[in-house]
């Protein structure tokens, strides 16, 4: 009996957590126009999905941004994370207080701080705020990804190395990177999904002349809910899945 | 032994240099604009003032209203998350591993979609045409639709689906490791199961409450988007005042001492959640 009651509250929370995924997959797949009656299997959101020109140019976009912020940040989080685990510094408490406080703040605090930086400064509201601003958003995760796996590295190798003749640079390259590739990896997959899905720091540093998917999504949900947007979101649902699965699955390897 | 540092020196001045551009100037720039005065011609303007903080305690403003609207709101959504995700989290930590982290997988894959997209779907069931009332008017359970979407409900639905991962996971780091022998040793003295909860298992998972929480009760606060559009027009929350204030009506000393305000909020959550684990590590929260 109590088998019964744990499978079946664990059931409760998992459908609540996939019906609403599923409905949006099934209704892409759905003939009909505007209502939700069964219309039929069709492909006919799809194809509309791929002519849609403004679209794609908003996929490029943030393709480019999600692609340039999380390898950026991918650099910056793992030397910040190296110097974490391996170096006694001034300020390194803080150091860590501050990218462990990063992550927790409400976006919306960071999005307004950003927004008053570029408005200070002069930097055009566009690529390059946003490029800012995804960086900025994804180094603190790099640095808890790849420092998670520094820890459970066996000290040793770097002492060995340094007393073979290795300078730091040649560590970095020669010790670290081979053992922290799948680290470094899974990092730059959180940041690049991070970055593709943020809705609120975007909505704040973007311009009008540089249209990002999340904030495309959001204004064609605003200006009318058409079938198209049902096939969109599947979509980016299922390439963010095997993202996710990928990246598990080479945290899972090296583990 | 030979000591080059400029690797140190250069990752170390990397680091550093940007977090203090990107993150900690501004967050002096939002401190400084929020004791600013506004007018119509430029978005923030001497003399300096603390008028922006005192409105938000001013009971005759608008702006206390809705602070306490988005505690309200957040706290329940938070409550919510709490009694469901405890359920959960200690069911999925006490089972075997492999199972464990194949459940736990499943529950970070919708996490780690965009949570837009997840409330656009909540969009398509709590609509009036929508999956939920077609299932129950086909059922004859109902014979006219329920208006569901743009409510207060719907809101807390929305914000309940999105943020209840982030109290789950940290549960289940924190419960998976709970000595199992302290709970044997309370029933052989003679516990029974509300005392051992109470008095065993609650107080060692504190930790993990707390963190659930911050991670709950902020967001829930801040996410515009989900009351914009699952709300209807009344469902205003702090992220909705800070979003019109900085990009409709521009007055961005209002909005900045309300952020303000926020990263105090989260200062103080943090220092009780320190607190509650002092001797471990603060990094564990994630």
């Amino acid at each position: 009996m109590n088998r019964f009651w744990t499978a079946s509250y664990l059931t409760f929370i998992y459908l609540f957590f996939y019906i609403p995924i599923a409905v949006l997959v099934i209704y892409s797949f759905n003939g009909a126009q505007y209502s939700l009656v069964w219309h039929g299997f069709s492909w006919h959101w799809y194809q509309e999905l791929f002519t849609d020109k403004d679209l794609w140019v908003a996929v490029a976009h943030s393709l480019v941004l999600g692609i340039s912020a999380a390898s950026i940040a991918m650099i910056i989080g793992t030397l910040a994370a190296n110097c974490l685990y391996r170096y006694q510094f001034l300020g390194k408490n803080f150091l860590y207080a501050l990218i462990f406080i990063l992550i927790l703040t409400p976006d919306i605090v960071t999005a307004i701080s950003l927004l008053i930086l570029f408005s200070l400064t002069n930097i055009n509201l566009g690529f390059w705020s946003l490029l800012f601003a995804h960086i900025t958003f994804c180094i603190p995760f790099v640095v808890v990804t790849v420092y998670s796996r520094l820890v459970s590295f066996d000290n040793y190798i770097f002492e060995a190395a340094k007393d073979l003749g290795a300078n730091d640079w040649v560590i970095f390259q020669r010790v670290n990177m081979p053992l922290l590739w799948p680290a470094m990896l899974a990092g730059w997959v959180l940041s690049f999904t991070l970055s593709i899905d943020d809705v609120i720091i975007s909505y704040f540093v973007t311009g009008p002349e540089f249209q990002i998917l999340p904030l495309k999504i959001y204004s064609m949900i605003h200006t009318g809910i058409k079938p198209e947007i049902n096939a969109l979101c599947a979509m980016t649902f299922f390439i963010t899945l095997l993202l996710v699965i990928y990246s598990q699955f080479l945290l899972r390897k090296k583990s | 032994m030979k000591h080059d540092n400029g690797f140190k020196y250069f990752s170390l001045s990397a680091i550093w240099l940007w977090l203090s551009i990107f993150a900690l100037f501004p967050l002096c720039l939002v401190t400084l604009a929020s004791f600013l005065s506004h007018d119509q011609d430029s978005l923030v303007r001497l003399p300096f003032t603390i008028t922006n903080y005192l409105n938000l305690f001013n009971p005759l403003h608008l702006t206390l209203k809705i602070f306490e609207r988005s505690f309200y709101m957040a706290g329940f959504c938070t409550l919510i998350c709490l009694a469901l995700g405890y359920p959960f989290a200690f069911l999925i930590a006490r089972l075997k591993n492999s199972w464990k982290n194949f459940l736990i997988l499943l529950i970070i894959i919708p996490f780690w979609t965009s949570s837009l997209i997840r409330t656009y779907s909540m969009m398509t069931l709590l609509k009036s045409k929508g999956v939920i009332n077609t299932i129950l008017l086909s059922l004859h359970i109902i014979d006219k639709p329920l208006s569901l979407l743009y409510t207060d409900t719907a809101v807390l639905i929305g914000l309940v689906y999105n943020l209840l991962p982030f109290m789950v996971l940290p549960l289940i780091t924190n419960i998976e490791r709970l000595d199992n022998q302290l709970i044997d040793a309370a029933r052989d003295l003679g516990a029974n199961r509300l005392t051992t909860l109470i008095r065993i298992i609650l107080p060692l998972t504190m930790p993990g409450i707390l963190a659930g929480c911050i991670l709950v009760f902020l967001p829930a606060m801040t996410i515009f988007y989900i009351p914009d559009l699952l709300g209807g027009a009344k469902s205003i929350l702090l992220g909705n005042v800070i979003q019109s204030q900085f990009l409709v009506s521009q007055n961005w000393p209002a909005g900045s001492a309300m952020s303000i305000v926020l990263t105090l909020l989260l200062g103080f959550l943090l220092i009780i959640y320190w607190r509650s684990k002092r001797d471990k590590e603060a990094g564990e929260l994630l």
